[in-house]
């Protein structure tokens, strides 16, 4: 056990050190590595192609022997397969025949008819022909049956003897037969395949030519049959092919023929791949995608999952060639078929170290530096990935003692892949880990956020940032729009398939693909035979005709010079009657007369050497396969061609026609075998073409269908909008323009921090701490409270005249005094007035100390904001001198307050430097809650302050007001109930109807005698442990929320404390109460509670987002809760399941609102966006600026009349949503 | 495969409407049960293809009827067997309280199954000198399959148990003329027969497991909830 211990640690500190280097030095590294593999790879170049193709030897004629089954090393140029006798000799008679003279008087028939008759006569020679005592019937190939399956060719094809085929098989080698035939053609094209076919056709085994040139048709124009008699002989007699040669040579004798006669081709052909045998293969690539799409897959928490992907499968690939590679250095060549031993290899190999390593690495603490957490997630697998390696190499090693040689060299293959492997997975994707991870850590401290999905839990910090400024950004959207936001939505199901479609192009992907694959098996599988094709069409087509042919490679191009043999040019004529032999080459005997009909001429060239090649190359493979004989892995030795040239006199021609010939002979109707290919080549073309458009069209017809909403034509307009502009679009469609614009409400200088509203009115408070009251109705501002603050803080008068002019409207007309008319400077020379605040928006939040912007308290620019007004302070007070009975005047205008507490003027001085933290707004009292610990209740229409309480000295950071009582929980934990008593509550809870601008009553419901007072009936003291972060009443109850991770319910009555709820493991930072009982909290771990407020008891508990849950909301089916992971989640309220959930962009999804049963509404970037709550369909979008760089929606109200509020910068945002509306009633 | 995995995903991605669904207990058994059905039967013609191949000469007069060469009732009878075993694999498992803790993952079951086709690969395609070696290097192979994915005693027996009936059952059937061996060589049949009945029970059982994980993940997260 020690010894295992001590290899242990040996093995995990190496892998440390491996860590620490691999992180240092990335870059030096990957080249090294990809060197390494270039190095290795190289050997690879010398390998041929893998191809199923045919490979031939060519050897001469005059010293052949059988080669001998041992391999002779002498001979280094002969191929491996070049053992043994082969399969057959092929030896073939190309017979030429034409009519000649060609006249008038003759039928097109007449061109093949008696030409192909002639093959009988030559055929009984060939059988006849005996050397010595040798006959064709000993030498040649014996076959037995042909395959079962190939019944219908039993009349055509030889059985039970030589393997002899010719033209003559057609009609069993009778000549009586032919003679009775009355359609040659007919019968000839009986046993043709219909339709397009590349590979050998019955009629090419037969005529052995390929079918344009066997001139069997009755439009040739050269009117010259050619045909081969094929044989096949088992074994090589050079005597007697000699003696048969000789022997036909001299009855048909070929005028100038040149012939070469002294080489003969051996052709070996590989294994083929059939689509019997692409199934299993296409079979285990498939399962092998699956296999490395599902370990892919797991790569999660690193900053590009495609790029580490990615990297993972390079490493196993270049692993593999690295392994091919290598074996091929030191000798070992490959025989397996590389492309079906890959899968297995590679699931060997496995990508599970890499993923292993992946997931070892990110889970490492995120603190440390990049280095060390390399080096510490590689030593903390190094045990685990060494056992795997060895037990691999183990089994590995066990395959190869099974001495089965095809396992054998899969091993080797497996163990040199294995070492390179593992070599890779240490030095590249270590180091591609280590920059991705480097990269990863980079974006974090750019965006302070964590990368969706790219962080460890967050660590319970003392309060989370409660807005996230979002971060200056190229183009922000591309990254979160990402496509688990659309698995996560539910959309209606139509959608989603046709979502689905769009977002893949799954459709021209699949037609694309087959296209590929298609001509892949073609070319593959049949290369020879579309060669043949293509060969055949272009030399139709050329000009050159046949001899713009190029030579064919196999032979050699040098052309022997003369063969005693071919150079006596016998004048082709009828047998009987040889002619002269002084004609030069390329001449016929061309008899004047018919010299307006072209005559046949009869040519050899040296492309008829070998027109065997013109075949398809599996021609020979199906010949032999008929009869059960494979040619896989074996060779035929193909003898050169014997020439045979028939001339035939028209008389001969007509007399052997057939009574029927002259009949049907002439008619146009009948098509020739050439038009038909044709014309089927056609065909299918104009079919493919026709239903490609048929799909098109049904397709298009689907896509209306299914797609009623025309995105399209909305996403026009918004074309020309920037792509930033869309940043709540999920689906890459342009959303609908909406026709709903929000009406913007503008005046406070600084960006707005609280918001308040009872329906009827809307409170504002921004950073500066004034505060304007609105029509919620029409956006009128009715009141501007000014921040009394700055007032008092400054010693010299100027503040008042600005102070001065923030009443407007006629609630300044009851509380004016003169002397503040008088220095009431006009409007735009006040703007003037307002100090440049710009530049205190730090927008580079990232760089600040957290406890500094982000602090749990909310933001106190009170300081710096006074200290630019004090810098810009010189230029007013040139422009108005200061003025200290003004100054007395404001201060006694609020000592006229009729209710003002006594101690109010002493403690003045530090109540106005406090910032506003909560606002509440209830009839027409606005309550502030100030960081300083006072309580203010400010009149909503005159802008009037109407009591304060200073009984608690620590600052509030929530407010309720409910009926008459107003609750305010303390920054230190403390809880106090306050009650606000009215003379005339008819005047509080009364005040509906908007106040016209220019028509203020001049005394509003309630006059200012009325008396106000707010009275501290109970103070909890320590209410929680921890600073108070969410304040909720309803129904009767307060609830709080606090970082001491409990909850509290209190009654509003009587201040008693019912429950303390306890579940959370953070602090709580969303609660919902509403009016029937429910109640939800949400913390900062992420988790989501609902309680039974009658009984405190927990309902349910769903742990929901990666960060704090930053707001939430109830409806009477579905908890929708929003946290900082950007992701809104919808639950059943009754069961606590997650229905779905919708992925935003980040720092959009800070607040929410539900406006009706199934009507959501979200704020986000610079826009507002509407969603269905029961399809989790995105609905509508507004945006409410035209630029929204930077502006994101954080606080959202919605009011009773079907319009939201939110804030937007410095500015409010009215939103209605009729339209909305009516489309969900 | 992929078909199967993608339903299989798919299936389980879109939890809402489908949530019903999958907790329920005869639905989710029958789901599981028609994709085991379809991976049996994919399976059974794939390799059969590949055994057809081995005493097949070249060119096959027309592949698809080459496909169906074998009784038609063969790959329906894998099918409903491969059901019956990826059924009773995690039942097993349940009853005998020791839950497959091997890495479940579906990329292990990939790979699993691309080891059986590689096996029964290279029982077609490797030529190797005589019976016995064929039987060992098999038997060999589908040990070492068991110890790569599976490592339970039980999934052990089962494999071992099943291959043997299966074996058996072939071979009755042999005797009794209601199924012919395309190879005439005899020995050679017996002798991988049951290690491929081994291995396929192995690989089967594997994915049966991992479809039942889904239901265990269910099952348990409703029951965290409540």
């Amino acid at each position: 056990m020690t010894v295992r211990e001590r290899i242990r640690q040996n093995i995990s500190a190496a892998f440390y050190r491996h860590g620490l280097l691999c992180a240092s030095y990335p870059v030096p590294i990957i080249l090294f590595t990809s060197a390494s593999i270039l190095t290795c790879c190289y050997p690879l170049l010398k390998l041929p192609l893998p191809g199923t193709g045919p490979v031939e030897f060519t050897t001469g004629v005059r010293d052949y022997s059988t080669p001998s089954h041992e391999s002779q090393g002498d001979l280094s140029e002969r191929p491996d397969w070049y053992r043994g006798p082969p399969v057959a000799y092929i030896q073939q008679v190309l017979v030429k025949a034409a009519v000649s003279p060609w006249d008038n008087s003759l039928v097109p028939v007449d061109v093949f008819r008696s030409p192909l008759g002639r093959v009988f006569s030559v055929l009984e020679e060939i059988r006849n022909h005996v050397y010595t005592d040798r006959s064709l019937e000993a030498l040649c190939l014996q076959v037995t049956d042909l395959l079962p399956g190939l019944r219908r060719m039993q009349a055509v094809l030889p059985e039970h003897g030589c393997l002899l085929v010719s033209p003559g098989n057609y009609w069993q080698n009778r000549r009586d037969l032919f003679d009775a035939d009355p359609d040659l053609l007919k019968t000839v094209h009986q046993h043709e395949p219909k339709g397009l076919h590349t590979s050998a056709t019955l009629k090419d085994l037969l005529f052995g030519v390929p079918g344009k040139q066997t001139g069997v048709n009755l439009y040739s124009k050269k009117r010259v049959v050619t045909y081969t008699i094929t044989i096949a002989l088992s074994s090589y007699d050079a005597r007697f092919v000699a003696s048969l040669r000789a022997r036909l040579k001299q009855l048909h004798p070929s005028a100038n023929c040149t012939l070469r006669e002294d080489h003969m081709v051996h052709v070996h052909f590989k294994e083929e791949i059939g689509i019997a045998e692409l199934i299993p293969l296409v079979t285990t690539y498939i399962i092998l995608f699956a296999y490395i799409y599902f370990s892919t897959r797991k790569i999660d928490m690193v900053k590009s999952k495609w790029g580490l992907a990615l990297a993972a499968v390079v490493t196993v690939l270049s692993s593999l060639l690295m392994s091919v590679g290598l074996c091929t250095l030191f000798g070992l060549t490959p025989t397996l078929n590389g492309g079906e031993i890959f899968p297995y290899l590679v699931v060997v190999i496995g990508l599970e170290n890499v993923l292993v390593l992946t997931k070892s690495v990110v889970s490492t603490p995120v603190d440390l530096e990049v280095k060390l957490r390399i080096a510490q997630g590689l030593s903390n697998e190094s045990w685990s990935i060494m056992k795997n390696m060895a037990t691999e190499l183990c089994i590995i090693l066990i395959g190869y003692f099974t001495f089965v040689p095809a396992i054998q060299e899969f091993c080797l293959f497996a163990v040199v892949g294995l070492v390179s492997d593992f070599f890779l997975q240490m030095f590249f994707f270590t180091t591609v880990l280590s920059i991705d991870i480097r990269r990863m850590e980079l974006a974090d401290l750019n965006r302070r956020l964590p990368a969706e999905a790219g962080m460890p839990p967050p660590k319970p910090g003392p309060l989370r940032p409660r807005e996230t400024p979002p971060p200056p950004r190229p183009s922000p959207h591309t990254i979160t729009l990402q496509a688990p936001a659309f698995r996560n939505l539910r959309l209606p199901k139509r959608l989603r398939v046709v979502y689905f479609l769009a977002r893949t192009r799954l459709a021209q992907r699949i037609i694309m693909v087959g296209t590929v694959i298609w001509i892949g098996i073609l070319v593959y599988t049949d290369p020879a035979g579309l060669r043949t094709f293509l060969a055949a069409q272009v030399s139709e087509q050329s000009p050159l005709g046949e001899a713009g042919l190029p030579p064919h490679l196999g032979v050699a191009p040098v052309f022997p010079g003369g063969d005693p043999t071919s150079t006596l040019s016998g004048l082709p004529a009828p047998e009987p009657t040889p002619l002269p032999e002084n004609q030069s080459q390329g001449h016929r005997a061309a008899h004047p007369e018919v010299a307006p009909v072209s005559s046949p001429q009869i040519t050899w060239g040296p492309e008829d050497e070998e027109l065997w090649r013109r075949l398809s190359f599996r021609h020979w493979p199906s010949l032999f396969s008929y009869y059960n004989i494979t040619l896989a892995k074996r060779y035929i030795s193909i003898l050169p061609v014997i020439p045979v040239t028939l001339h035939l006199s028209p008389q001969e021609a007509i007399d052997t026609r057939h009574p029927q010939d002259t009949h049907h002979a002439p008619p146009p109707s009948i098509k020739t075998s050439d038009l038909q290919t044709d014309l089927t080549l056609y065909k299918v073309a104009a079919l493919g073409l026709f239903a490609g458009v048929v799909l098109v069209l049904l397709l298009f017809c689907l896509y209306r269908v299914l797609c009623p909403r025309n995105y399209g034509q909305n996403g026009v307009p918004h074309g020309r909008r920037r792509r930033g502009d869309l940043p709540c679009d999920e689906y890459g469609y342009s959303p609908p323009i909406s026709e709903i614009s929000p009406l913007l409400l503008r005046g406070h200088s600084m960006d707005i921090e609280c918001l308040a509203s009872d329906g009827m009115l809307l409170a504002s408070c921004c950073l500066v701490g004034h505060i304007r009251v609105w029509d919620a109705q029409t956006g009128d501002c009715l009141t501007v409270i000014p921040n009394n603050g700055l007032r008092r803080s400054s010693s010299s008068g100027c503040w008042e005249h600005r102070d001065g002019w923030d009443h407007i409207s006629a609630c300044e007309a009851e509380n004016i005094f003169p002397i503040r008319r008088r220095t009431t400077p006009a409007r735009p020379a006040l703007f003037g007035d307002q100090p440049d605040l710009t530049p205190l928006i730090d927008t580079n939040f990232g760089l600040s100390p957290p406890s500094q912007a982000l602090s749990s308290s909310g933001f106190d620019f009170g300081g710096l904001v006074e200290k630019a007004y004090q810098e810009h302070e010189p230029s007013p007070t040139l422009a108005f001198p200061p003025s200290p009975p003004a100054s007395q005047q404001r201060r006694r205008s609020l000592g006229d307050q009729p209710v003002l507490p006594p101690e109010l003027p002493p403690q003045n001085n530090g109540d106005w430097d406090s910032s506003v933290w909560a606002m509440e707004l209830r009839g027409n009292l606005i309550a502030t809650g100030r960081s300083s610990g006072k309580l203010e209740l400010w009149d909503a229409v005159e802008g009037s302050l109407r009591c304060s309480n200073e009984d608690g000295v620590s600052g509030i950071t929530a407010l309720a007001f409910l009926n008459n009582r107003i609750v305010a929980a303390r920054l230190n934990g403390s809880l106090d109930f306050f009650t606000v008593e009215i003379t005339k509550p008819l005047g509080l809870l009364q005040y509906r109807g908007p106040p016209g601008r220019g028509s203020l009553p001049p005394s509003p419901c309630y006059s200012s005698e009325d008396v106000i007072s707010c009275q501290l009936t109970r103070s909890v003291q320590c209410a929680h442990q921890k600073p108070i972060t969410v304040l909720k009443a309803a129904a009767g109850r307060v609830v709080t929320g606090s970082q001491d991770h409990t909850v509290r319910v209190y009654r509003l009555e009587d201040s008693c404390c019912l429950f303390t709820l306890q579940g959370h493991s953070g602090g709580i930072t969303a609660i919902y109460i509403d009016q029937t009982m429910v109640l939800a909290s949400g913390g900062q771990d992420g988790t989501i509670c609902v309680w039974d407020v009658l009984t405190g008891s927990r309902v349910s508990h769903v742990y929901g987002h990666r960060g704090d849950v930053t707001s939430l909301v109830c409806t009477t089916s579905c908890i929708i809760s929003s946290g900082l992971d950007d992701l809104i989640c919808i639950w059943d309220r009754s069961t606590g399941i997650k229905l779905y959930s919708i992925q935003q962009e980040v720092g959009c999804g800070a607040s929410l609102g539900v406006i009706s049963e199934s009507l959501l509404v979200t704020g986000g970037q610079g826009c507002v966006s509407f969603w269905d709550l029961n399809y989790g369909d995105l609905l509508q979008t507004v945006y409410l600026g035209q630029s929204s760089e930077g502006q994101s929606v954080r606080q959202l109200l919605v009011l009773d009349n079907a319009a939201i509020v939110c804030d937007f910068g410095s500015e409010l945002s009215l939103v209605y949503v009729p339209s909305v509306l009516e489309k969900l009633d | 495969m992929v078909e199967v995995s993608a339903l299989s995903s798919g299936a389980l991605m879109r939890r809402g409407p489908y949530i019903s669904m999958i907790t329920n207990r005869t639905m989710n058994l029958l789901i599981r049960a028609a994709m085991l059905f379809m991976v049996g039967v994919f399976l059974a013609l794939v390799l059969n293809l590949l055994q057809v191949q081995r005493n097949v000469t070249l060119f096959p007069p027309d592949v698809l009827s080459s496909v169906f060469s074998s009784a038609w009732w063969v790959p329906p009878c894998c099918g409903t067997a491969a059901a019956l075993i990826g059924l009773l694999y995690p039942c097993m498992d349940r009853r005998l309280g020791e839950p497959h803790k091997l890495k479940r993952e579906w990329s292990n079951v990939m790979r699993c199954v691309a080891v059986f086709v590689g096996i029964n690969h290279a029982s077609a395609k490797v030529d190797f000198a005589n019976n016995v070696q064929l039987s060992l290097t098999l038997a060999a192979l589908s040990v070492g399959l068991w110890w790569t994915f599976d490592r339970s005693r039980s999934g052990f027996g089962l494999g071992v148990v099943i291959a043997i009936l299966a074996t058996l059952a072939t071979q009755l059937l042999v005797y009794n003329g209601v199924f012919q061996y395309t190879s005439p060589d005899f020995l050679y049949i017996r002798s991988w027969l049951p290690c491929i009945f081994f291995a396929g029970v192995i690989t089967v059982g594997n994915i049966g497991r991992q479809l039942a994980l889904y239901e265990y993940k269910v099952n348990q997260e409703k029951t965290h909830q409540d």
